[in-house]
C-alpha cells in the first residue's frame, strides 16, 4: 500500500478538474496546516469540508479506478463522493508516524462525528497506516445501529476481510443479513467462509423460520463451503421447497460444498443443477430473484 | 401543505412521534440542544449528547424521510454550573462547524444569574465568531423582563436582529421583539407555554412577518404535531394560507437558511450521497400520505 502522502496526492489529482480554484487553494492550505500536525486545523476543517467542496458524486474515470487499485488493494472510491474524498484526504495528511497518538486524535473524531464525518471515517479504514492499529475502532463501526457507518465498514471495504478475526468477521457477516444490507459488496465473503460462521448462519436460519420470518437467500452463501449434515438437509429443503432465489442459492451453496452428499443433493433439482454447470447462476442472480419476488 | 418544526426535543421521542410527524407533512425539524430534564454532571454526557444529535439522532429521523438538523449551545439552567459549563465552551466549537447545525442555541436566561450571562454572553461570541445564527430561550419566569435582557445583551454584543430567534414569545412579549427586528417564535406546549387558539388569535393581529410556530416538544406533556395543528387551526379560523405556509414553514426556512446548513432543496431534492447515506431510497419523498391530525376539531386545539 502507497504511503499516506502518496494516498492524499493521488487524491489530489482527482480534484483538478471537478474543484474550482477557491475550494482547491482552501483544501491545499489546509492540508499543509494539517501536516505540520495543526489538530484544530484538522478538526475543523474536516467539519467545513462539505461547504467548501459540495457533495458531487466523485464519479472516477476507469483509468482512475485503475491507479487508486495500483496505490491500495481492493480500494474501489468510485461510488464516494467529492466531500468523502477530501475529508479522507485531511485526515491522511495529519502525521502518523507515532501510531498511539495518531488513534488518539482519529479517536476525538470518531466519537464527535455527524453521519456523513462518520461515513467517511470508516471510509478511510484500509488506507490508515499500521492497519492493525484500526482494528478495534472497525469493530466499533460494526456495532453502530446507522446502517450507512455500517456499511461504510463492511461495504466495498477491504479493511474487514484482511484484519479481523474469525469473531469479528463472523459478527459482521451475521449482522448484515440481520440489518439486511447484502452480502455481494462484502470483499472477501467467500474467501472468508469458516465452520464456526456456518453454523452461526444455520441457527439463525432456524431461528426465522421458527418466528415465521423470510430468510434471506444470501445467508446460504456462508454456508456452502463448510456445510456440515444439518446444512445439507436444510439447503435440500430450500432446494426443492423455496423461492426461485432461495433456489438458485442453495444449488450455488451446494455447488461451493466439500461435503460428501452434495453433488447428490444438487443432482435432485436437475433445472438447478443443469442451471449450475451453465453457469446461470450467480450471487447477482439470486439478488434479482428475490427482488423479483 | 409542508411543515418544518424549527424546534423540537426528538431524543424524548419514540419512534411512533416520527411517524405522525412524516405522515402530516413535517419534512425537517431542527432539535436545538438543551437539557434533559435533569442536570449532567459530566463534560462526556454533554459530549455524548452533541454527538447524538448530529450523528444517532440525525439518522434515526431519516429513516422516517425527515431531514434533522439541530443548534448547539449551553442552556442557561445548566450554565449555573460553572466548572463544568466552562469545559462545555471548550467542546462547542468542535461542533459549532459541523453539517447541518444551523444554529447556537437555545441560550438565553432561565434564573438570571450572573454565571448565565456570563456563558450567554461568551457563546454570544461564538456565534459571531462562527457567523451562525442565534437562538433564544426566554426564561419561563421573569419572562418579559428575561425577554427585554436578552434583546439588550444581543444588540450590545453587536449581533443583528435578522440572525437571532427569540423563542417563547407570548402575548406580553412579542410587540417587542417584533418591533425590534427579530424573529418571533412561539411554542405550542399545552399548559406553560402558547395554546394554538391564542396563536391564532396573534396572528391576526401581529400578521406572519418573522413569525415562527414550533412544539418544543420534549420529555414533558407536549405535543409533536403543534406545528400542523396550529396551521389547520389556522385555516379553520380564516388566516390565508399564504400566511400560514410562511409562519409554518417558509419564515423558519428563511431564518435558519442564513447558517447555510438549511435549505428547502435538502428535503425537497437532496444530493446523491445523502439519499443513498440517510433516506434509503426513497423515504425521503413518499407521495400520497393523508395528514393524520384527527378531523375532530377539538383534537386539534392545544390549550
Amino acid at each position: 500500500m502507497s504511503e499516506p502522502a502518496a494516498l492524499v496526492e493521488l487524491m489530489r489529482s482527482w480534484l483538478n478538474s471537478r474543484l474550482d480554484p477557491a475550494a482547491l487553494a482552501w483544501l491545499d492550505d489546509r492540508v499543509q496546516a494539517i501536516a505540520s500536525s495543526d489538530k484544530k486545523a484538522l478538526y475543523l476543517s474536516f467539519g467545513l469540508v462539505p461547504r467548501k467542496v459540495g457533495k458531487g458524486s466523485l464519479n472516477l474515470t476507469e483509468r482512475e479506478c485503475n491507479a487508486a487499485i495500483a496505490a491500495r488493494h481492493e480500494w474501489n472510491p468510485d461510488r464516494w463522493s467529492i466531500d468523502q474524498l477530501v475529508r479522507t484526504m485531511l485526515v491522511l495528511s495529519f502525521p502518523s508516524s507515532d501510531t498511539d497518538a495518531y488513534v488518539k486524535t482519529l479517536d476525538q473524531m470518531y466519537s464527535t462525528g455527524e453521519v456523513g464525518e462518520l461515513i467517511a471515517l470508516y471510509q478511510t479504514l484500509p488506507l490508515f497506516p499500521n492497519q492493525p492499529a484500526h482494528i478495534l475502532r472497525a469493530a466499533e463501526g460494526i456495532r453502530t445501529n446507522i446502517k450507512a457507518v455500517f456499511c461504510a465498514v463492511a461495504h466495498h471495504n477491504p479493511f474487514p476481510s484482511e484484519q479481523f478475526s474469525d469473531d469479528q468477521w463472523n459478527q459482521m457477516i451475521l449482522k448484515c443479513l440481520f440489518v439486511e444490507v447484502s452480502l455481494r459488496p462484502v470483499i472477501g465473503v467467500d474467501e472468508r467462509a469458516n465452520p464456526r460462521l456456518m453454523t452461526m448462519l444455520v441457527d439463525f436460519a432456524h431461528e426465522r423460520r421458527a418466528a415465521h420470518r423470510p430468510i434471506p437467500a444470501e445467508l446460504w452463501r456462508g454456508v456452502g463451503t463448510y456445510a456440515d449434515d444439518r446444512a445439507i438437509a436444510d439447503l435440500k429443503t430450500v432446494l426443492t421447497t423455496g423461492t426461485s432465489a432461495e433456489r438458485q442459492a442453495a444449488a450455488l451453496a451446494l455447488s461451493t460444498s466439500r461435503h460428501p452428499a452434495a453433488k447428490s443433493v444438487l443432482a435432485e433439482a436437475p433445472e438447478q443443477a443443469h442451471a449450475i454447470s451453465a453457469g446461470e447462476y450467480s450471487w447477482r442472480t439470486v439478488a434479482a430473484a428475490e427482488q423479483a419476488h | 401543505m409542508l411543515y418544518v418544526d424549527p424546534h423540537i426535543h426528538m431524543v424524548s421521542r419514540t419512534t411512533d412521534d416520527y411517524e405522525l410527524l412524516a405522515a402530516s407533512g413535517v419534512k425537517a425539524i431542527i432539535e436545538p440542544a438543551f437539557w434533559q430534564g435533569q442536570a449532567r454532571t459530566q463534560i462526556g454526557s454533554f459530549q455524548d449528547y452533541f454527538s447524538s444529535l448530529v450523528g444517532w439522532e440525525r439518522f434515526r429521523a431519516a429513516q422516517f424521510g425527515i431531514r434533522h438538523y439541530c443548534t448547539m449551545g449551553l442552556n442557561s439552567k445548566e450554565a449555573n454550573n460553572e466548572a463544568l459549563a466552562e469545559q462545555v465552551m471548550d467542546l462547542l466549537p468542535l461542533f459549532l462547524t459541523k453539517e447541518g447545525v444551523v444554529a447556537v442555541g437555545e441560550i438565553g436566561y432561565d434564573d438570571q444569574t450572573p454565571t448565565e450571562d456570563k456563558f450567554f454572553r461568551k457563546q454570544l461570541e461564538m456565534a459571531k465568531e462562527v457567523g451562525l445564527p442565534v437562538l433564544i430561550h426566554t426564561p419561563h419566569r421573569n419572562k418579559k423582563q428575561g425577554t427585554y435582557r436578552s434583546i439588550d445583551v444581543i444588540e450590545e454584543h453587536g449581533i443583528p436582529p435578522h440572525m437571532v430567534v427569540i423563542d417563547h414569545n407570548n402575548e406580553e412579549t412579542y410587540r417587542e421583539v417584533l418591533d425590534r427586528g427579530y424573529w418571533c417564535a412561539f411554542t405550542i406546549y399545552p399548559g406553560t407555554k402558547m395554546g394554538n387558539e391564542r396563536m391564532v388569535d396573534i396572528l391576526k393581529v401581529a400578521g406572519p412577518e418573522r413569525v415562527i410556530v414550533d412544539s418544543s416538544a420534549d420529555w414533558g406533556k407536549s405535543d409533536v404535531l403543534a406545528v400542523p395543528k396550529t396551521a389547520k387551526l389556522a385555516a379553520e379560523r380564516g388566516i390565508p394560507r399564504d400566511q400560514i405556509e410562511l409562519v409554518c414553514y417558509r419564515n423558519a426556512i428563511a431564518a435558519y437558511s442564513q447558517s447555510g446548513q438549511f435549505t428547502e432543496a435538502d428535503w425537497l431534492n437532496p444530493p446523491v450521497v445523502d439519499q443513498r447515506n440517510l433516506f434509503e431510497g426513497n423515504s425521503v419523498l413518499r407521495g400520497g400520505q393523508s395528514p393524520r391530525i384527527d378531523d375532530a376539531n377539538e383534537a386539534n386545539i392545544i390549550r
